[in-house]
């Protein structure tokens, strides 16, 4: 870390927070605490105007923000609490500069120029803690609870995990919080989900948030943040917590958070961008004070029960088109309306019949990476599967690391090695064949096992790939088998 | 610095049918490989232009002037990219309507003064129809009035209040507003536990 880094990342840092608001009286959920802390006034058409208190900014939503400032003659007025990483169309083979792709390089340039300019601090591929936008927050210490955090990536949900009010947004919008450090925003209403029980063997918080997904519809969020809450929540490690909160918005949530509890505080002591000593505590007891009290009252309620989950794989073309791996997909005479045509489309498109399994799906590629499931304990399970056997040989597959920390840690750990020895590629930090917006796409109709967290149509790269969601530990599986299948039958998984 | 005031939306429209058509779709990512928003229209639904050949809405003549684009529901779906919205905007589609959107794809719209409004599904239905078997049929969202007509239909809309308020007042360009009186927010900021005074 060169001084000025160590300059900006004081400037960031609280030193030791000055005054600490008192709790409502009146019992209040989380969201409702943060919003209040942030809220600078209500504007003329009814919206809040909220203060953000940390802005993630990447390559591809921001270099037009960057402009439209410039041609309106204002300055980014909290360069300090702006961050910056390259990960949408960074390579994850050759890194070296240039980049081949003479594009990606234009918008990495674009970037560096943006941040130089304005005084915000860039993590670029040379500084060890590049990666994805979601990843590295939360693993630098950036993410926090209690605040305000704004990203155009809609998979900033992710950082709801710490207790923070986490929203995607546009790109006039990234333009709104770099001159003014604000957002206009409706208020949200809230609606719990509990997950009681506890997980069988093989049954991962990817399989947790396709559940919800599926029960609730990939438009049931809408107008909604969602707070998960329950015992399989509370037993969750943060990681676990960052993959259910990052696909919220595949259920329509405007955003989505867990309290902040034990666990919370216990994996941001120490990290880079998080104070030390006293300050820490002064900030770790306002960290705790904004979890939902008890009869804070929620505008919907849900359970689901932990226990009855299966290791679920998506078969259509959204995340709610999903089944346990050993059920059938659903006859198209089984829904009515337009769903039915819905449904008609989805498997026309994946290729799929009606009433099939959809365990014993050939599939062509395996994906393990993006910010739902590129985090080290993602690695770790997945090679837990993969140790000791080989790919199978129709099967293209790679690992893409969501940072270059978690890439590290997982060298450290050999994990790289039994990915290797298995026939696994192993690649450099990025977005990657998520969005295939560098070289790592589908061809043709491929079918991809992948344990990123959208199946849309095209999504991977080709007009006419295919995508089958699943968790790390079952693209894993199906990258060995050749097909999809039960991990709980393949490997021991505890 | 844009004060334009939005409160009727006047031509034809071009149907596009289906459920959770979600960002990706409308603008793939491969086109999001740029610095700028420019161009974006020619790319808009590109993949499902090609898959559905000459049949597609968007590749047809007689909507190639269309300004009011009529969808399903949660149309937008995914993606926080404003591609989506500008890829729209800069084809010439000046309004949305169809049953609901997702709520990112809403904000980045009023943002680019694209109002979305919503209808009910039974009205999104019969609006859809009219504007496939008859296209050039010339449709008004009237934002004062709360109501769209055309072919001689007429239905009512919701637009949620802030929004709708917005286009009214010509305030859908937030920023100039955000920065109103600032001393409010670093007093805001200054507050907060984790902003080192």
């Amino acid at each position: 870390m060169d001084t000025a880094d160590r300059g900006k990342d004081s400037a960031f840092r609280a030193r030791a927070p000055r005054v600490v608001p008192s709790p409502n009286s009146m019992p209040a959920t989380l969201l409702q605490k943060v919003w209040d802390a942030h809220a600078v006034r209500q504007l003329p058409n009814g919206q809040t105007q909220l203060f953000v208190g940390l802005h993630l900014i990447h390559e591809v939503t921001s270099p037009q923000a960057f402009d439209m400032l410039r041609a309106r003659g204002w300055r980014v007025r909290y360069p300090e609490r702006t961050i910056a990483t390259v990960d949408h169309i960074v390579p994850t083979r050759d890194q070296r500069r240039p980049f081949f792709d003479v594009m990606a390089e234009d918008m990495l340039s674009a970037l560096e120029r943006n941040c130089r300019e304005a005084g915000i601090q860039l993590f670029d591929l040379s500084s060890g803690a590049q990666g994805i936008v979601h990843v590295i927050g939360p693993e630098l210490g950036l993410t926090q609870p209690g605040m305000t955090i704004a990203c155009g990536d809609s998979h900033t949900s992710t950082h709801g995990a710490f207790g923070a009010i986490a929203l995607g947004i546009g790109t006039s919008q990234v333009r709104d919080v770099l001159a003014s450090q604000c957002v206009a925003l409706n208020q949200l209403k809230v609606r719990r989900i509990r997950v009681t029980g506890t997980l069988s063997r093989g049954v991962y918080a990817k399989d947790v948030i396709l559940e919800i997904i599926r029960r609730l519809g990939v438009d049931g969020g809408v107008g909604y943040a969602y707070e998960y809450a329950g015992d399989v929540i509370d037993r969750m490690s943060m990681d676990e917590r960052m993959t259910i909160c990052n696909m919220s918005i595949e259920g329509g949530a405007r955003a989505g958070y867990v309290n902040p509890d034990a666990t919370t505080i216990d994996y941001l002591r120490g990290r880079r961008f998080v104070p030390a000593g006293e300050a820490f505590d002064t900030l770790a007891e306002w960290w705790l004070s904004l979890a939902s009290d008890a009869g804070a009252t929620y505008d919907d309620d849900v359970e689901i029960s932990g226990s009855d989950i299966r290791p679920t794989v998506t078969w259509g073309i959204n995340p709610g088109q999903s089944v346990y791996v050993d059920e059938r997909l659903p006859g198209v005479s089984d829904v009515e309306g337009s769903a039915r045509s819905a449904v008609e489309e989805a498997l026309e498109f994946m290729g799929l019949k009606e009433g099939d399994s959809i365990a014993g799906t050939r599939i062509d590629v395996a994906f393990v990476g993006s910010c739902t499931n590129a985090r080290l304990s993602d690695l770790r399970e997945a090679a837990r599967v993969v140790r000791g056997r080989h790919v199978a040989g129709h099967v293209k597959a790679l690992v893409v690391p969501g940072s270059q920390a978690v890439r590290a840690a997982a060298e450290r750990e050999g994990l790289d090695q039994v990915f290797s020895d298995a026939g696994f590629e192993w690649r450099g930090a990025g977005c990657s064949m998520c969005l295939a917006m560098n070289t790592d796409k589908l061809e043709g109709r491929e079918i991809c096992a992948s344990s990123s967290n959208r199946n849309f149509k095209g999504r991977q790269g080709s007009p006419v790939g295919r995508t089958l969601l699943m968790s790390p530990a079952m693209v894993a599986a199906a990258a060995v088998a050749g097909e999809v299948v039960d991990v709980r039958e393949v490997a021991l998984v505890d | 610095m844009s004060i334009e005031r939005i409160t009727s939306i006047r031509g034809s429209a071009l149907p596009l049918r289906g459920d959770n058509i979600d960002t990706d779709r409308i603008i793939p990512a491969r086109f999001l490989r740029s610095v700028s928003f420019e161009g974006l229209e020619d790319h808009l639904f590109e993949d499902d232009r090609q898959q559905a050949g000459a049949a597609h809405p968007l590749s047809r003549r007689e909507y190639a002037a269309a300004a009011i684009l009529f969808v399903e529901s949660n149309f937008g779906c995914g993606s926080s990219r404003e591609h989506a919205p500008q890829a729209i905007r800069r084809r010439g589609i000046r309004a949305v309507v169809g049953v609901s959107f997702s709520e990112i794809f809403f904000g980045n719209s009023v943002a680019l003064g694209l109002p979305c409004a919503s209808v009910s599904t039974d009205a999104s239905r019969v609006l859809i129809a009219a504007a496939e078997q008859a296209p050039g049929s010339v449709f008004e969202l009237d934002l004062e009035a709360r109501q769209l007509s055309g072919a001689g239909l007429t239905v009512p809309v919701t637009v949620p209040a802030g929004a709708r308020d917005s286009f009214l007042r010509g305030t859908w360009d937030a920023t100039a507003l955000l920065l109103d009186h600032y001393e409010e927010v670093e007093a805001v900021a200054a507050r907060l536990p984790y902003i080192r005074a």
